[in-house]
């Protein structure tokens, strides 16, 4: 099963790749990972999307947990919670395909962020399954570039992870 | 311009060795170069603990090792960048595999010139990371103490293990004021050490209502120093007890109540008793692919399984467990055995016709062996190393045939006495880790068992054993094959013994002799006692016993690779 884990950890060289390290020895999968710096400069907070079954992701928040750099780590997937990613598309805009590309953008509330003669970059934000349907959507031929950031993932209502 | 310099600062070497002497470090064993020059001329200035010059920096990282599994206390090497670095490697994983206390301090390129491809240059860190507890690259010379003090403070809590600090030339050379940290706080690093009490009552209500209870002890119970307790409980209850490889000598094996080693070359009783027994006790063991064998064929039978271990990733990573206790194995077995004290718990009828069972088991007798044809069966000489030091030395072993023929022979009675590289399997251990035993105890008798493949991957040793006179006596069990891997190629490879056989040997005695050393040939049985009697006799002199021994023995009992506990193949099989 897909699942979401959220960590906290030291912000200090080389922590990404403890993790990151950690997943290839033991052989876990990762669809994505993303880190940054909190508003505490000290940590940096990770959103890590894999799969597997329950033993296996127990595991893995066991060994997780076990790393020193690592603070604090939540399987998001034990409540409820909300998860977003970033696209941004760069797509053919010529011809029929501009006004193509302009009807879609909206339809999945999008924002054009760069015109050019030829092209439009589009930036879109939602879930994976989202972003997927997006793609889907769009002919084939137009795409030119795409690039996505991977989820985030944060608890809902009550849920903080916090130190 | 001038640096100004306050009067109290020291170079970034000195604080190195002034953390040592904080930590109260007594030996540091390790190999000079370029990277940790500085560090060297301040080793030269002090006079707080001896640094111990190996051949070849694994050996330093090895004898360290050893040097902590025989006393508890945090072991230190010392290497240079690059090639020393990776030398190293192969000592530190050692380590890691059996969770052994370390700090090993690694020189590196001077910062500017990190990242440049730098003579003798690796990323120490990087290269490391996947088999150390944790590790630093110092980048500040005000930062090495603080680092220094949890590096010491991470290797030896909780689960322990190695961590690397990696210190580049130029900071070691830099001013700083120097203040060792009293304690450390790391928010994102608590180990826990009480276990959950509802969980201990559970287990201990479990173990008093059991029908057919077990307990199996491994390297945890070793290095929390829980051996003692465990007596206590095991001996409160009247119940069966194993130990793993890395658990030997945890109970004490001349003990009734003791069923011998589990596991892939583990006793007949205690694999079969571990199989059908309905309450298991498991304390700092990991039911590892060597001992359980086949984890389907160990649910084919039902059994209530209680796991302590301050290592909650241990806990049902290959074996699922009903009864999971994290914390350190002192605290939870004291805890227990004042639960089972208020008992006072009496032998059951059920307990006693489990115990039949178990007798008629160990009535097979499985490490019985043939002695009659003429040749030095290398399970004898084992059994006379036993005899001749009176069950009373430390033993290490390289890895192969020899180290199970230790394992099962040479009956352990105390903790911290059988020294051996379980996890990893590091053929070449054996030297390296007699010294560090010798060096932790220097009156004890020291016995390195050997093969002639293993004691040849750290042979260069036998120089820092001149160095120091250390007075091991090296068993080398020569059977002129490598023979484990020509046991596998006999059962699974039907005799195609591919480079198994160990030809071109050295002379062994003239070796030992070339070195200053006593070299002796043993070739008949009758004499192997006498051998070891004059060895040891020998108090003061490094001992090399090549003894000729029978080529085609096995080790039994035997589980197959990837076959259950109770599928074992016993020598009165074939």
């Amino acid at each position: 099963m897909r699942h979401i884990v959220s960590l906290l950890m030291e912000n200090e060289a080389g922590a990404l790749s403890r993790v990151a390290g950690l997943f290839s020895a033991r052989g876990y999968n990762i669809e994505s990972l993303t880190v940054a710096p909190t508003e505490d400069p000290t940590l940096s907070r990770m959103t890590i999307v894999t799969s597997g079954s329950d033993d296996v992701i127990e595991q893995i928040i066991k060994q997780l947990n076990k790393l020193v750099d690592v603070v604090k780590v939540l399987d998001l997937n034990d409540g409820k919670f909300i998860e977003r990613e970033l696209m941004l598309v760069k797509v053919k805009a010529t011809g029929a395909f501009r006004e193509e590309m302009k009807r879609m953008c909206d339809i999945f509330r999008g924002r054009i962020i760069d015109v050019a003669d030829g092209t439009f970059t589009i930036e879109l934000t939602g879930s994976g399954h989202k972003l997927d349907a997006f793609i889907e959507g769009l002919d084939n031929a137009a795409i030119l570039e795409t690039v996505r950031t991977g989820a985030s993932g944060i608890g809902r209502g009550d849920r903080i992870l916090k130190v | 311009m001038a640096e100004t310099t306050h009067p109290h600062q020291i170079t970034g070497a000195e604080i190195v060795i002034r953390c040592l002497e904080q930590e109260n470090v007594k030996f540091v064993f390790g190999y000079p170069g370029g990277a940790v020059l500085h560090i060297y001329d301040a080793i030269y200035k002090q006079g707080h603990f001896k640094h111990i010059l190996v051949r070849h920096e694994q050996a330093a990282v090895h004898a360290a090792d050893a040097f902590s599994r025989a006393t508890g206390e945090v072991g230190v090497a010392l290497v240079t960048s690059g090639p020393g670095a990776t030398n190293a490697i192969t000592g530190i994983a050692t380590a890691y595999m059996d969770s052994i206390p370390l700090v090993v301090i690694s020189g590196q390129v001077p910062v500017p010139a990190i990242g440049l491809d730098a003579f003798q240059e690796v990323d120490m860190v990087g290269v490391t990371r996947p088999c150390v507890k944790h590790n630093f690259l110092v980048k500040d010379v005000k930062d090495i103490a603080t680092t220094l003090k949890k590096a010491f403070y991470i290797a030896k809590t909780g689960r322990p293990g190695p961590v690397v600090v990696d210190i580049p030339k130029d900071i070691t050379a830099h001013l700083a004021d120097f203040v060792y940290p009293e304690s450390v706080e790391m928010r994102s690093y608590n180990p826990v050490t009480k276990g959950h009490s509802g969980q201990i009552k559970k287990a201990v209500k479990l173990l008093l209502e059991a029908k057919r209870p077990m307990v199996y002890t491994g390297g945890g119970l070793v290095l929390g120093d829980a051996s003692e307790l465990l007596v206590k409980l095991v001996k409160a209850l009247g119940v069966p007890v194993t130990n793993t490889l890395m658990g030997l000598g945890g109970y004490p094996s001349t003990d009734k109540q003791f069923l011998g080693m589990l596991g892939m070359h583990g006793t007949y009783e205690a694999n079969m008793a571990m199989q059908d027994c309905d309450v298991l006790l498991a304390v700092g063991a990991r039911f590892d692919d060597r001992v359980i064998g086949n984890t389907d064929h160990f649910y084919s039978k039902d059994r209530t399984i209680i796991h302590v271990d301050i290592d909650p990733s241990s806990i049902s990573k290959r074996v699922k467990v009903h009864v999971p206790i994290v914390g350190d194995v002192k605290s939870v077995l004291a805890e227990m055995n004042e639960l089972v004290a208020l008992e006072k718990p009496t032998q059951s009828p059920a307990l006693k016709a489990w115990w039949t069972q178990i007798e008629s088991w160990r009535g097979k007798l499985c490490l019985d062996y043939n002695n009659s044809n003429g040749l030095i069966k290398p399970q004898y000489v084992i059994e006379k190393l036993w005899e001749v030091t009176k069950g009373d030395a430390y033993v290490t072993s390289d890895v192969g045939q020899h180290q199970m023929w230790a394992a099962q022979y040479y009956k352990f009675d105390k903790p911290r006495r059988w020294i051996n590289s379980g996890g990893l399997g590091t053929m070449g251990v054996g030297l390296p880790y007699a010294m560090g035993c010798q060096f932790a105890d220097p009156t004890a008798q020291v016995a390195c068992v050997t093969g002639e493949g293993s004691i040849q991957m750290n042979i260069q040793e036998l120089s820092t054993c001149k160095q120091y006179s250390l007075p091991i006596k090296v068993i080398l069990l020569n059977n002129r094959y490598l023979g484990m891997v020509r046991q596998w190629q006999e059962f699974f490879y039907e005799n195609r013994y591919s480079e198994s056989y160990m030809d071109s040997l050295p002379d062994f005695v003239k070796l030992a002799e070339s070195y200053g050393h006593v070299g002796m040939q043993i070739t008949k049985p009758e004499d192997v006692e006498g051998a070891l009697k004059e060895a040891f006799d020998m108090k003061s002199r490094f001992v090399f016993m090549d003894f000729i021994t029978d080529q085609k023995e096995n080790v039994f009992p035997m589980i197959p690779n990837g076959k259950g506990l109770s599928e074992m193949i016993l020598a009165e099989d074939l």
